[in-house]
């Protein structure tokens, strides 16, 4: 590991002084930082070696939250209800302020592979709908020997399932694949993308406690918001790993993602993917509802368009270096994340000379079906201009596209299930900028 | 009552039945019950289902004519959709329209097609269920079911899928026949090697 500071100088004063090994890099943080040091409490003086913290950092250039000079010589704050986040942290979706609207999730912003319920993506049709857990049900009727409707309590009693899952909307990447412009970031090429670890109750056990008819091939799935969003599901998925959850991350559901009870049906689209769920109707055929037929339906070139197109379809994005980031030469994690609908991502290819050559990268363990995985390929950049590109292959042995592969066989008029290599392009003054025409 | 999260008049029954007299749906493992849930009332099944089927499964009672709905979409429509339908760019797309154009379904060409209900929408019966669902958007659920007819038969008749002098109830709106249903397929990508 590299010491950001010049060992030389340290080992000069260490010599002098015989300071400890933190000492030491405070204080030459300290003389490197005037700024820094020209803000720390008056009691420290020229001989304080606590004046700041050891972050090896230059000192900042533009203003930022006010923190103490020395924060090692005042209390802190105390014990809170809720924490939140560090006022230096800026992430934040992109609420466009409509009830119809969606707001993107910081993928620039987050690591690992959890989204932060706070940041998951939204995206609903007639807002949030404020809903009271003592009266909200879910009713399961239809096709079924008993109908009967389940409380909240109702659903935390059965043998419950915990899973880390992704949800992305099917719309995810439609302006940069239709449009690709370089001052694009990872928020707004696929923010549309979140990944939680779910807690819920599998639906087949519920369609086991309704006692569901053998005739029964779709289920229609219906949310408790002013449009009272409904999709008709395929009682293979229902019975597979489907589930009713109530849980994110740790906590109940935040409102915006369906609290009480959403549907969650791993790796579709996330509109199938009811929140606010309040009804189950079992059926011998789809509903053909607005939104699996006006919409999330996919225009191909034969003049027909591609109905229940559930599955995501293997993809991946590289979150840094992206832009608006500026890079400076050396070593850089290339990192981003990848995800299929259909199970494992079983290799992420990166490569950081514009396609010319592949390597793989590593992949963050548990690689978890269906679910976010984290991938990062150490790369040290000689300042040369360059493009950087991840291509996620999943363990059905699918390999993410190109976007000119994908305009052969949907044309740019496809209007849902967007997963094209993406591409970074690293000018040589290190600004990074998005290159979607791949 | 739209949105009946709470009928006090239904008793709270946990259902105690053996195991085994339903069908078992989970594979392998027989079908287990928990005796959970409370058995719900015909009348509370009745007031949350407001969904309907493209065989007309679900349409409630009542009529609207092409004339009727005329008058509601000018009044409780046209803000956001455009008096004819045209809709209002960026937020509103139209959703009247036979540009002969886009008569060739083929959207995947040209992204910038309006597609609209006359040369998209698959089943008539989706536009009353969508607008019994979610319109007016501002004020979900305040259409009756006739009003409902009269704008579906408003939008049919313009977008020319009925005669302007038509009236649709149950049976009529369940018996039209979109322009393009043909067009819809099943999804055929299965993952593995290959685009699809």
């Amino acid at each position: 590991m590299t010491d950001p500071i010049d060992r030389g100088s340290l080992d000069d004063q260490a010599g002098e002084a015989g300071l400890t090994r933190r000492e030491l890099i405070a204080g030459a943080v300290g003389a490197l930082g005037g700024a820094v040091l020209a803000a720390r409490p008056a009691q420290a003086g020229g001989q304080s070696t606590r004046s700041v913290q050891p972050t090896g950092q230059a000192p900042p250039v533009t203003a930022g939250p006010a923190v103490p000079g020395d924060p090692t010589r005042l209390l802190g704050t105390p014990t809170s209800a809720v924490g939140v986040r560090s006022p230096f942290v800026g992430a934040v979706r992109t609420p466009v302020g409509e009830v119809t609207g969606v707001s993107y999730a910081p993928l620039q912003d987050l690591t690992g592979t959890i989204t932060p319920a706070d940041l998951h993506f939204e995206r609903h049709h007639a807002g949030v709908p404020a809903l009271d857990p003592e009266r909200h049900t879910l009713l399961v009727h239809g096709l079924v020997e008993r109908a009967l409707e389940f409380s909240l309590n109702d659903l935390k009693r059965f043998p419950q399932v915990t899973r880390a899952c992704f949800v992305e909307c099917s719309g995810n990447g439609r302006s940069p694949f239709r449009e690709p412009k370089p001052e694009t970031t990872p928020q707004k090429v696929a923010g549309m993308l979140s990944n939680s670890e779910w807690t819920g109750t599998p639906l087949r056990l519920l369609l086991d406690e309704v006692g569901a008819r053998p005739q029964a091939k779709w289920i229609l799935a219906e949310g408790n918001d002013a449009c009272l969003l409904a999709r008709s599901i395929p009682m293979e998925k229902a019975l597979n790993d489907a589930l009713v959850v109530w849980a994110q991350n740790g906590e109940p559901l935040r409102p915006e993602q369906g609290y009480p009870m959403r549907l969650l049906l791993p790796g579709w689209e996330g509109n199938t993917n009811v929140k606010w769920l309040r009804r189950l109707e079992l059926g011998v055929r789809p509903w053909m509802t607005r939104w699996e037929t006006a919409k999330y339906t996919d225009p191909l070139p034969d003049s027909t368009s591609r109905q229940f197109s559930f599955e995501m379809d293997a993809k991946s994005v590289i979150t840094a270096p992206a832009y608006p980031q500026v890079i400076t030469k050396g070593w850089w994690p290339v990192s981003g994340v990848a995800w299929s609908g259909r199970g494992r991502i079983a290799r992420v290819d990166v490569s950081t000379d514009a396609g010319a050559t592949w390597r793989a990268a590593k992949l963050q363990a548990p690689v978890l079906s269906k679910a976010l995985v984290r991938f990062t390929h150490q790369w040290e950049w000689d300042g040369r201009e360059t493009i950087l590109f991840s291509r996620a292959t999943d363990e059905t042995g699918y390999v993410q596209p190109t976007r000119k592969a994908l305009l052969a066989v949907r044309g740019i008029g496809t209007d849902y299930h967007f997963n094209p290599i993406y591409g970074w392009t690293v000018k040589a003054d290190g600004r990074v900028f998005f290159q979607g025409d791949t | 009552m739209r949105h009946p999260c709470c009928l006090g008049a239904v008793s709270a029954v946990l259902v105690l039945a053996a195991c085994g007299d339903g069908p078992a749906m989970s594979g392998a493992e027989p079908a287990r019950r928990y005796g959970l849930g409370r058995t719900a009332a015909q009348e509370e099944i009745t007031a949350r289902n407001v969904a309907v089927g493209p065989g007309g499964e679900g349409l409630p009672a009542g009529s609207g004519s092409v004339a009727e709905g005329a008058m509601i979409y000018a009044r409780k429509c046209a803000s956001c959709h455009g008096t004819k339908g045209e809709g209002i760019a960026p937020a509103y797309p139209a959703i009247v329209g036979r540009d002969p154009g886009t008569e060739h379904f083929a959207f995947s060409k040209d992204w910038k097609a309006p597609r609209t209900i006359g040369n998209y929408w698959p089943y008539a019966t989706t536009v009353f269920d969508y607008v019994r669902r979610a319109m007016p958007h501002a004020a979900p659920g305040s259409l009756t079911d006739n009003e409902v007819y009269a704008v579906t038969a408003w939008l049919l008749a313009a977008n020319q899928v009925i005669a302007a002098d038509a009236r649709l109830d149950a049976k009529s709106l369940a018996a039209v026949k979109m322009p393009y249903q043909g067009r819809f397929v099943p999804d055929n990508r299965r993952g593995g090697r290959g685009l699809k």
